[in-house]
């Protein structure tokens, strides 16, 4: 059993980075997510010798993360909008030289500097790639400072298990929030001893290298063959998602992380006036959880899709359902957040009013 | 071609011969064959670095960051364990495998352009933070790899692709003398200047490697041994007269020798 505490949710995420035996964190600070670097320097080093290092810029944080995963460690770094935007880059050739590694990104409102106040504007960007070339994050949208521990957890498994960089994408209330949460027992800080890792060339043995490039187009191929494989292997095993009322659902609400958690709200107003609303909250915004939302589709009269930006995911929603059904959007920007009766509302205005 | 070949292949088998063989091939330089133009430093400076590994029996305690540039390719010919960065991002890379495995020794190899321009940051900060590095810093005062832009170290007047009437240093900048620069940082604990192009040069590079080597063995601080050096493809000299250009032109610019030692204490 671990403990229960009330948490603030940048301090849950740090507090289960130290716990899941993470080996190196290395960040700079912007708002709505300094207290992680802050938390870290106070209590990580002095309690299991994880390095904590403030890298001159994001571009750096990201670099050292490369570095330090290339030896086999497991290793975390945060975030929020901007700073993301400058590790594109480098989460690039990490996801191409298949290291694992964490990233959290407390999505704040943009574009631009933008304003420090929660949004949801970088699905996008932490879903699509973001980086240059074909390639994907597994992405983990917490909606509670719970789920912020528990995708600590979850994320440095999966990156462990496919040798890729894993994304937590909360957003600025979710860091800020204080909340009940339940935390794991310390876990060993386990030295593995992975082939691929450059940790000195063993005696006897072959030295090791990691690069991301290949001059030659079919190599280069064959290596995108091999992510690609990798993510129909996630899309078919790593799916996640919570889902609501799906049963006699004659209607969906859906959104992730703090929008879903509005949604919740407003589906219950909704249901509470005789409307028969279900609910779809990814989890996993990649892999994206198509099949369930392709399966309902034909039954159900319509999808209002919430999110506190112009509208990102409602287009993998719209992918999923193949024109099955309707899907309608909902949103506020630039760091607003949505009340569950502006919700209810407009769940009203498109599928009770107007039909 | 096939003339040239007839003329050359003799010769070359003759010199492979072991009774010609002045030195060999360091065992932990791997075989395979050297991508660099005919004359270039960057060969020589990877030759003396293995030696040096060699020598020192570190090949299984150290690990090497490649750069983006001409020298890319590293890690195909340096048979340590090595990590091939984003362009620039050398000194970071190696700030994150020194944090996590602080008894090993960390080098870089970087050329001007990716140390003194778009790594000019982590550059800075790696040496700021006193970072347990050997920066290995390849000066040819051009961007080699994407064909002869001008670099920060480009001399003033000196005519590259993206300064074709010369660099104007009014407003294109003037060249760069970033070792000078790192040197007063207090984190700082050994800066030098080198040259391959004479023979003598060659030696006291190596010597330099060695010493570079010897204080990241005792985690001493941040280590920078620049290698003013040639690119006789991108300068469209001979090896010899791309020689002649570093002795008469960058050298005079970039003087050779130390520029932070240890003080004796
Ligand atoms: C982000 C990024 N920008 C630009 C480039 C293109 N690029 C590759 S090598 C290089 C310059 C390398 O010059 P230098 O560091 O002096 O090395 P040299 O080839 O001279 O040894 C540039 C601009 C790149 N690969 N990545
Ligand atoms: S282009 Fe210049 S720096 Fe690059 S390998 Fe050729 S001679 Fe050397
Ligand atoms: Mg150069």
């Amino acid at each position: 059993m671990g403990d229960v505490k009330f948490m603030k949710g940048n301090e849950a995420l740090s507090e289960a980075m130290i716990r899941a035996g993470c080996d190196a964190y290395f960040g700079y600070p912007i708002t709505p997510q300094s207290e992680v670097l802050e938390y870290l320097a106070r209590e990580a080093t002095k309690r299991t010798g994880m390095v904590v290092l403030q890298a001159e810029s994001e571009v750096s944080a990201i670099n050292m993360i490369y570095g330090a995963a290339g030896c086999g460690k497991r290793v975390m770094t945060t975030s929020s909008s901007p700073g993301i935007s400058l590790m594109q880059e480098g989460l690039s050739y990490i996801a191409s030289a298949e290291l694992p590694c964490l990233v959290a990104n407390i999505n704040r409102g943009g574009p631009g500097l933008g304003t420090i106040q929660p949004a949801q504007g970088d699905y996008f960007q932490s879903v699509k790639g973001g980086g240059h070339g074909d390639y994907h994050l597994v992405v983990l949208a917490p909606c509670s400072v719970q789920e912020m521990v528990d995708y600590v957890k979850l994320g440095f498994e999966l990156a462990d298990k496919y040798r890729t960089p894993v994304m937590i994408l909360a957003d600025g209330a979710i860091g800020q929030m204080m909340e009940k949460v339940e935390l794991f027992p310390q876990m060993e800080r386990v030295v593995t001893d992975y082939p691929w890792a450059t940790t000195g060339r063993p005696a006897g043995k072959d030295r090791r290298y990691i690069t991301s490039l290949h001059i030659q187009p079919e190599k280069m191929e064959e290596i995108n063959h091999t992510l690609q494989a990798k993510y129909k292997v996630m899309q078919e095993t790593e799916v996640r998602y919570q889902a609501l009322h799906l049963d006699d659902a004659e209607y969906l609400m859906t959104g992730f992380g703090l929008a879903a958690r509005i949604c919740i709200k407003a589906m219950e107003l909704g249901r509470a006036k005789g409307y028969k609303i279900g609910m779809i909250r990814p989890q996993t915004l990649f892999p994206f959880p198509t099949k369930i939302y392709a399966e309902v589709a034909p039954r159900i009269k319509g999808i209002l899709d919430v999110e506190m930006n112009a509208g990102q995911m409602i287009e993998d929603v719209r992918l999923s359902v193949e024109g099955k059904t309707r899907v309608e959007f909902f949103g506020r920007m630039g760091g607003m957040i949505p009340s569950p009766d502006e919700i209810l509302e407009n769940f009203e205005k498109y599928f009770i009013k107007g039909s | 071609m096939s003339e040239l070949n007839e003329i050359m292949n003799p010769i070359k088998e003759n010199i492979c011969l072991p009774e010609f063989l002045v030195y060999e091939r360091p065992d932990t330089l791997t075989e395979q064959e050297f991508h660099y133009c005919p004359g270039c430093g960057h060969s020589t400076v990877h030759k003396l670095l293995m030696e040096v590994v060699s020598e020192m029996g570190i090949v299984g305690d150290t690990i090497g960051v490649a750069p983006v540039g001409c020298s890319v390719f590293a890690y195909h010919y340096l048979g340590v364990d090595m990590q091939q960065a984003a362009h620039g991002r050398a000194c970071a890379v190696a700030t994150g495998i020194k944090r996590v495995m602080p008894e090993k020794i960390v080098f870089t190899y970087q050329g001007d352009g990716d140390l003194a321009a778009i790594g000019t940051a982590e550059t800075v900060h790696a040496a700021n933070r006193g970072e347990n590095l050997l920066v290995i810093f390849i000066n040819n005062g051009i961007y080699g790899m994407t064909s002869g832009q001008m670099a920060p170290t480009s001399l003033e007047g000196m005519v590259t692709t993206t300064s074709p009437y010369g660099r104007d240093v009014l407003t294109q900048g003037y060249p760069l003398k970033i070792s000078e620069l790192l040197a007063h940082l207090p984190g700082v604990y050994y800066v030098t200047r080198q040259a391959v192009n004479t023979a003598g040069n060659v030696r006291k590079t190596k010597k330099a490697l060695q010493r570079g080597l010897e204080y990241q063995k005792k985690n001493l601080g941040f280590c920078l041994v620049e290698v003013v050096s040639n690119c006789p493809s991108n300068l469209k000299m001979t090896p010899l007269e791309s020689n002649e250009f570093v002795a008469n032109q960058m050298i005079p610019f970039y003087p050779l020798g130390d520029i932070k030692v240890p003080e004796v204490k």
